[in-house]
C-alpha cells in the first residue's frame, strides 16, 4: 500500500489527470476541425466528426475539400498573406531596432517623454487611428497620384506603425543589457554610431529581435482588420478568405474546415518549430 | 506564378528600401559639421520611428477625437450629439454591458486557469510538462478567425430532424436536453459567454507561459523552509508561491484586459454582432463599414479609448517602476 502511494506520488497522478482533462478540452475542438476537413460532404452532413475517429477504417477519407479550397482562392490568399507578412515583420523590426538603439545609447532632450509616449501607445486600440489613416491615404493618392490603398505597401506601413511601441520597448529592454563600455570603446576606436549599430549592437540584440520577429509574424499573419481595410479584396489574405468561407458553412463544414487548416499550417509550423524563442519573447515582453 | 514573383519583388523592394533609408539618413547626417552632428545624431536613428508613429498613430488619434464631434461626413461640428445619441440608444447600452461582461469574466478566468496549469505542470516532470504546455499553448498561434471557425463547428446547430454534428449539442443530448441554437440564445447573455470561452481558450497559453516562468523563478529555499515548517501543498502555494508571482499574474491580467477591451474578430466571425453579442470595437466596424458614418464611428472609438486610458496610466507607471529598479 505504501509502495503504491509512493509510485502515485512519483507519477503525480492527480496533477496529471487534471492536466489531461484540460489538455483534452484544449485540443479536441481543433482535432474536430482537422477530421471534418478530411471528410466528404455527404459524410460530414449526416454524422458528427467523432464517428470518423471512432471508426477510422470504415470512413472514407478525402482531400477534396482542400483541393476545392485551394482552387477557389485559398492558394492565392497564401501568396498574398506572405507578401503582406514578411515585409510587415522585417520593416518594423528594422525601424524599431534603430529607434531602440537611440533610446538606449544616445543622449538627447526629451528622451523620457518620447519613451513614455511609446509606452502609453502600447495600450491604444488601433481602431482609434484607422479611419483617419485610411482617409489620409486616399487624400495622398489624390494629391500625388500614387496608389496606396489596396496595395501591400499600405498594410506594411500600418502594421509597422502599430508594432512600433511594443517592438521598441522589447528591443530596448534587451539592449540595456549590453554594457555601455563596449560602445564607448568602439567610439574611442573611431567607429561611427552608424557602424556601431550595424556591426556591434544589432548582432548582439539578435535574440530579442528574433523572438519579436516570431511574435510579429504570427500577429500579422493572423490579422484580419488591417488586411481587410488596407488590402481588402484586391489581394485577399487568408483571414479574409476564411471569414468569407465561414459565412457559407451551409455548403458543408468540410470546406470551411479545410480553409481554416490551410490558414493554420504556417503559424503552426512556426509555432512548433520556434516555440522556445516565442516563449522567450513573450516573457521578455511582459511588464512585470 | 506571376503573383508569387510579384510578391517576391515587392518583398525585396520593401526591405531594400528600409535599409537604404537608414544608410541615406546617416550619410546626410555625416555631411553636417561635427558640432551639430553631436547634438542631433540620435535623430538619424529615431526619426523614421517618430515620423511613422506620429503620422499613423498620434495625429490620426487626435483626428478621431475631433471627428467624434462632427457629423456623418465630417463636414460640420455637432457638439456632443454623437455621444448623446450613443448613450440614449438602448442597443449601445447593451453593447457596453457586453464589453463590461467580457472585462469582468475573461481576464480573471484566463489568469486563474493559467495559474492552475502553470502550477500543475510544474509538478509532473519535464517530459509531460513539455507536452501539456505545448498543447495548451498551441491556440496562441491561431488567428481569431480560425479560432472562431473551430468553435463555430463545436457550437454548431442543426435543425431538428437532421443528424446532429455539433459537439456541444451532442453533449447536452446525452443529458436528455434537446439541441439548442447556442449562438442565437441571448437569455442571460449565454451566447456572449460562449464567445468569451473562445478567447479564454486562445489566451490561457500566454497566461500559463508567463506565470510558469515566474513560478520557476521562486527560490527553492523558500519552498523548502515552508515544507520543513510543516506547510502542506496548498499552504506552500497560497502563502509562498502566490505572493512571489503576484506581480506576473497582475501583468498578465492587464495584458489580457487590454486585449479583451478591443475584442472584435471573434464576435464578428461567430455572430456578426447579432443576437445581442456586439461589443464596442465591432460597433465601430459596423457603423463605419456598413453606413460610413465617420462622426458616430469615431465617437464609439473614443468611448473605447476613454475606457483604456486608466490602463495606459498603469502601464506607464509599472514601466517607470521597473526602470528605477535597473
Amino acid at each position: 500500500m505504501n509502495k503504491l502511494k509512493r509510485i502515485s506520488a512519483k507519477l503525480n497522478l492527480p496533477s496529471t489527470i487534471a492536466l489531461l482533462i484540460l489538455v483534452i478540452i484544449w485540443s479536441v475542438p481543433t482535432l474536430g476541425l482537422l477530421i471534418t476537413s478530411l471528410r466528404r460532404r455527404s459524410d460530414a452532413e449526416v454524422s458528427p466528426w467523432w464517428d470518423a475517429l471512432i471508426n477510422p477504417l470504415g470512413t472514407v477519407w478525402s482531400a477534396d475539400a482542400y483541393q476545392k479550397s485551394l482552387e477557389s482562392g485559398m492558394l492565392d490568399a497564401v501568396v498574398n498573406t506572405f507578401a503582406v507578412t514578411i515585409p510587415a515583420t522585417i520593416l518594423p523590426l528594422m525601424i524599431a531596432a534603430n529607434a531602440a538603439y537611440a533610446f538606449t545609447f544616445l543622449q538627447f532632450k526629451g528622451k523620457e517623454i518620447y519613451f513614455a509616449v511609446m509606452v502609453g501607445l502600447m495600450v491604444v486600440p488601433l481602431q482609434a487611428a484607422l479611419i483617419p489613416v485610411l482617409r489620409g491615404m486616399v487624400w495622398f493618392q489624390r494629391e500625388f497620384d500614387i496608389q496606396l490603398t489596396g496595395t501591400y505597401a499600405s498594410a506594411w506601413i500600418v502594421h509597422s506603425a502599430f508594432a512600433m511601441p511594443l517592438a521598441i520597448y522589447i528591443i530596448r529592454n534587451y539592449m540595456l543589457t549590453i554594457p555601455t563600455s563596449l560602445i564607448e570603446a568602439a567610439r574611442i576606436d573611431g567607429a561611427s554610431y552608424y557602424k556601431i549599430f550595424w556591426s556591434l549592437v544589432l548582432p548582439l540584440s539578435m535574440p530579442a529581435i528574433a523572438s519579436f520577429a516570431i511574435f510579429q509574424f504570427l500577429w500579422v499573419w493572423n490579422d484580419y482588420l488591417i488586411a481587410f481595410i488596407f488590402v481588402g479584396q484586391t489581394s485577399p489574405v487568408l483571414t479574409y478568405e476564411l471569414l468569407k468561407l465561414l459565412g457559407q458553412y451551409g455548403q458543408g463544414w468540410q470546406d470551411v474546415a479545410a480553409g481554416a487548416f490551410i490558414s493554420l499550417v504556417v503559424p503552426l509550423l512556426v509555432f512548433f518549430g520556434l516555440q522556445r524563442y516565442f516563449v522567450r519573447g513573450l516573457t521578455a515582453g511582459s511588464v512585470k | 506564378m506571376g503573383d508569387v514573383i510579384f510578391g517576391l519583388i515587392a518583398i525585396i523592394i520593401g526591405i531594400a528600401a528600409s535599409y537604404g533609408l537608414y544608410w541615406l539618413l546617416n550619410f546626410l547626417f555625416s555631411l553636417l559639421p561635427q558640432k551639430i552632428l553631436k547634438k542631433i545624431q540620435w535623430a538619424a536613428f529615431l526619426l523614421p520611428a517618430l515620423v511613422l508613429v506620429t503620422l499613423v498613430l498620434l495625429v490620426p488619434i487626435g483626428q478621431t477625437f475631433i471627428w467624434s464631434f462632427m457629423d456623418d461626413r465630417v463636414k460640420e461640428f455637432v457638439g456632443f450629439e454623437n455621444y448623446v445619441t450613443l448613450f440614449t440608444d438602448p442597443n449601445f447600452i447593451s453593447v457596453l454591458i457586453n464589453n463590461f461582461l467580457w472585462i469582468l469574466v475573461v481576464p480573471a478566468i484566463t489568469v486563474a486557469i493559467g495559474t492552475a496549469v502553470a502550477t500543475l505542470t510544474n509538478q509532473v516532470g519535464p517530459t509531460r510538462e513539455k507536452i501539456f504546455k505545448s498543447l495548451i499553448f498551441m491556440p496562441m498561434s491561431i488567428s481569431f478567425v480560425a479560432a472562431a471557425t473551430i468553435w463555430s463547428l463545436t457550437y454548431a446547430y442543426v435543425p431538428p430532424g437532421r443528424p446532429e454534428v455539433g459537439a456541444l449539442n451532442s453533449i447536452v443530448n446525452m443529458f436528455g436536453i434537446e439541441s439548442q441554437p447556442w449562438l442565437t440564445m441571448d437569455q442571460g447573455r449565454l451566447n456572449s459567454f460562449l464567445l468569451m470561452a473562445v478567447l479564454v481558450w486562445l489566451q490561457v497559453g500566454y497566461s500559463m507561459v508567463i506565470i510558469s516562468a515566474a513560478i520557476k523563478a521562486v527560490p527553492e529555499e523558500t519552498l523548502e523552509a515552508a515544507r520543513i515548517d510543516g506547510a502542506n501543498a496548498w499552504q506552500v502555494f497560497a502563502r509562498i508561491i502566490l505572493p512571489q508571482v503576484w506581480g506576473s499574474i497582475m501583468a498578465v491580467f492587464v495584458t489580457v484586459l487590454i486585449l479583451v477591451m478591443k475584442i472584435f474578430d471573434v464576435v464578428l466571425a461567430m455572430t456578426g454582432g447579432n443576437f445581442n453579442t456586439s461589443v464596442l470595437a465591432l460597433e465601430w466596424y459596423r457603423v463605419f463599414f456598413e453606413s460610413s458614418d465617420i462622426g458616430p464611428a469615431s465617437a464609439i472609438v473614443i468611448v473605447l479609448f476613454v475606457l483604456i486610458v486608466p490602463l495606459m496610466y498603469v502601464q506607464i507607471r509599472t514601466v517607470k517602476q521597473q526602470e528605477e529598479l535597473r
